[in-house]
């Protein structure tokens, strides 16, 4: 049918079946954002409501508690808090280093394919499988016990697949030009990478990793089958001073203090006999919630930041 | 000595950290039963108050079979157990070098629930438990009616505890009469919250658990009193008829197990002597049943005079009174 073959209705029609078609796609579209975000609005707001009244600086600050209302999240908050460092310690720079081995240094050749095969399943393997692989290299292979040490770095290797593939993302992305102009001025590889592809894929690294760490602070499973512990109303050392315990801590010791983190502290208030736990959970469920919106905020704001210096 | 430092560094996979086994805090290390735990806990928290922090405990949960593994393994100082230590354990600790003291905390009163608005269910015996949960009822049981006519025409709705735990082995023991042998078409949780939930939103449904989740909920559910196969009455879960030993056979004993190395260790005597003079009180406290206060002495008794081992000879026993244990303790 050729267009110069219909009358001006014909056309018309045609045009108002297109918009028509048009409007019922976006209003479709609204009502799966709607029903998205009702899902999270629900969720937040039902442990608001179910949570608010323990939301004070007593809440953050004690230790658990067989007390409902004495029971606080100092030792998951804490504990969940150096786990993530330790797994951002260990994760980025393996990762980074990694993705930027893989889309800038090897070669195109079958070992490449597999491996790039082979990170692409890592990232779904289920966690309790890193947890089961963790308790026998980290916990006992090397010795590192219920550690945060341990915690961490099963984290890390969980994460480690996101951090890769969003690090060659963000290169792959950064026009072929920049890195031509770059070595048809003498730079080395090397150079190449460190004064223009890692700075300029820097904001999508940045994504990956806060998208990875995300996800790693909400993980139970590994950390379960490592064997973190339930009550614990007791720090990890902080480097350099002395304890009650008479004890002084050295530089590293609180990576192999002992530990629990937030999904766990939750976990465990779901299922004691008392209800009136419920109330701490779904605090604690919130606090949780709001970690992870603040390293997102956190990620958005550094994105923002970098995208501002490049100048291409 | 006691300040020498070993610092080893160690470069894993990039990132230099380092494993420092220096003169760690004294850290007394308690994992097993998630039945005990709420005892232990509670013990846990007053003993670190009475202390000044000086003494840290924490306190894990992998389960009884899961906390005498590592128990065994001679990870932890004291383990939590819901049921008495098996015969393939103590091979464990055997081989491992490991040696224990058995020692009796509580009581615990495991509770058969149905929904508040059932009316028919005022009773159960122990035959009507075996004919609803056996493994030959899979598939077949499914009406009230089938057990007893006079129940109603209407469908069963099971809600029991997952294979792992000490309960389900303890209850399919005393009912089914063997071990983990049980129906596998019910609602199985660990979480006896979730079983919580189910048996108050359906009018049909019956389920089992600790005596503490359902004296939490008292509003949601209600116990049904079990006939005793002695004397032939209905009893009543409660403290009281748990400490005469009228509620058979679903009451039972739940212990700790400490290390007997770890008692040469100061902090960890001083702990276990606090949990057998606080013991009573909290497990009060936190709706298990105590036991008598010679029990806990007795206990005391047991580690000046080194006794090592356990009465129990490997297996678990069904109906044992706390009678029968204090006696059995003594006799140790």
């Amino acid at each position: 049918m050729h267009a110069n073959s219909l009358t001006t209705e014909q056309i018309r029609a045609l045009i108002a079946k297109g918009k028509l078609k048009d409007a019922i796609f976006k209003v479709l579209g609204i009502f799966c954002l709607a029903v998205a975000l009702l899902v999270i609005v629900l969720l937040v707001s039902d442990m608001v409501a179910k949570g608010s009244e323990r939301f004070t600086v007593d809440f953050f600050l004690n230790f658990a508690s067989r007390r409902a209302t004495q029971a606080g999240i100092l030792s998951a908050w804490v504990g969940s808090l150096l786990v993530m460092l330790v797994t951002a310690l260990a994760a980025v720079p393996i990762g980074v280093a990694a993705g930027v081995y893989l889309e800038e240094y090897a070669k195109r050749n079958w070992i490449t394919e597999i491996i790039e095969i082979n990170i692409t399943n890592l990232a779904a393997v289920p966690s309790i499988v890193y947890g089961l692989l963790a308790l026998g290299i980290f916990v006992y292979q090397f010795g590192f016990g219920q550690s945060i040490l341990s915690a961490g770095l099963t984290l890390a290797l969980l994460i480690l697949p996101i951090i890769i593939v969003s690090t060659r993302e963000a290169i792959r992305a950064i026009p072929a030009m920049i890195r031509e102009g770059s070595m048809a001025v003498g730079a080395t590889r090397w150079q190449t990478c460190r004064y223009h592809i890692i700075p300029y894929a820097m904001p999508g690294i940045l994504t990956g990793v806060i998208i990875g760490l995300a996800r790693a602070i909400g993980e139970t499973a590994p950390i379960i089958t490592i064997g973190a512990l339930t009550f614990i109303a007791f720090l990890p050392p902080v480097p350099y001073t002395t304890g009650a315990d008479g004890v002084t801590a050295g530089m590293f010791d609180w990576v192999m203090s002992p530990f629990t983190v937030m999904p766990i502290q939750i976990f465990n208030w779901t299922s004691r006999p008392d209800p009136a736990f419920e109330v701490n959970a779904a605090a604690a469920g919130f606090v949780l919630m709001a970690m992870v919106l603040t390293m997102n905020g956190i990620a958005i704001y550094l994105r923002y930041k970098m995208r501002k210096n490049i100048k291409w | 000595m006691l300040n020498s430092k070993l610092v080893s560094a160690l470069a894993v996979a990039g990132v230099a950290l380092i494993g420092a086994q220096s003169a760690q805090a004294q850290v007394i290390k308690i994992d097993g039963s998630s039945t005990v735990y709420p005892i232990t806990e509670a013990v846990a928290e007053e003993f670190q108050k009475a202390k000044k922090n000086a003494i840290k405990v924490t306190v894990g949960i992998s389960g009884t079979g899961g906390g005498f593994k590592k128990f065994c393994r001679d990870e932890t100082d004291i383990s939590n157990a819901s049921r008495p230590i098996t015969k393939a354990e103590m091979d464990l600790c055997k081989t491992a070098g490991v040696e224990y003291i058995e020692m009796p905390v509580a009581f615990d009163a495991l509770t058969v629930v149905v929904n508040p608005k059932n009316a028919f269910l005022k009773q159960a015996t122990v035959a009507e438990m075996k004919a609803l949960w056996e493994p030959a009822a899979q598939g077949k049981v499914m009406k009230w009616n089938q057990i007893n006519p006079a129940w109603p025409d209407a469908p069963v709705k099971l809600f029991g505890a997952g294979a792992d735990s000490g309960t389900f082995e303890y209850f399919t023991e005393a009912m089914v009469g063997k071990a983990k042998s049980s129906r596998g078409d019910y609602t199985a949780s660990e979480d006896d919250n979730v079983l919580v939930q189910g048996v108050s939103r359906d009018v049909n449904a019956i389920g089992y658990f600790g005596y503490a989740y359902y004296a939490e909920n008292t509003g949601k559910l209600k116990a049904l009193p079990i006939v005793n196969p002695k004397t032939g009455k209905a009893v009543e879960p409660s403290a009281a008829n748990v400490e005469n030993g009228t509620y058979a056979p679903l009451s039972r004993p739940i212990f700790i197990y400490v290390k007997a190395k770890s008692l040469q260790k100061p902090e960890v005597k001083e702990f276990v002597e606090f949990y057998m003079k606080n013991g009573a009180a909290l497990t009060k406290e936190v709706k298990y049943v105590p036991l008598p206060a010679s029990a806990y002495t007795g206990n005391v008794e047991h580690i000046k005079k080194n006794k090592i081992g356990t009465v129990f000879g490997g297996h678990n026993e069904i109906g044992i009174t706390i009678e029968d244990l204090m006696k059995r303790e003594a006799k140790m």
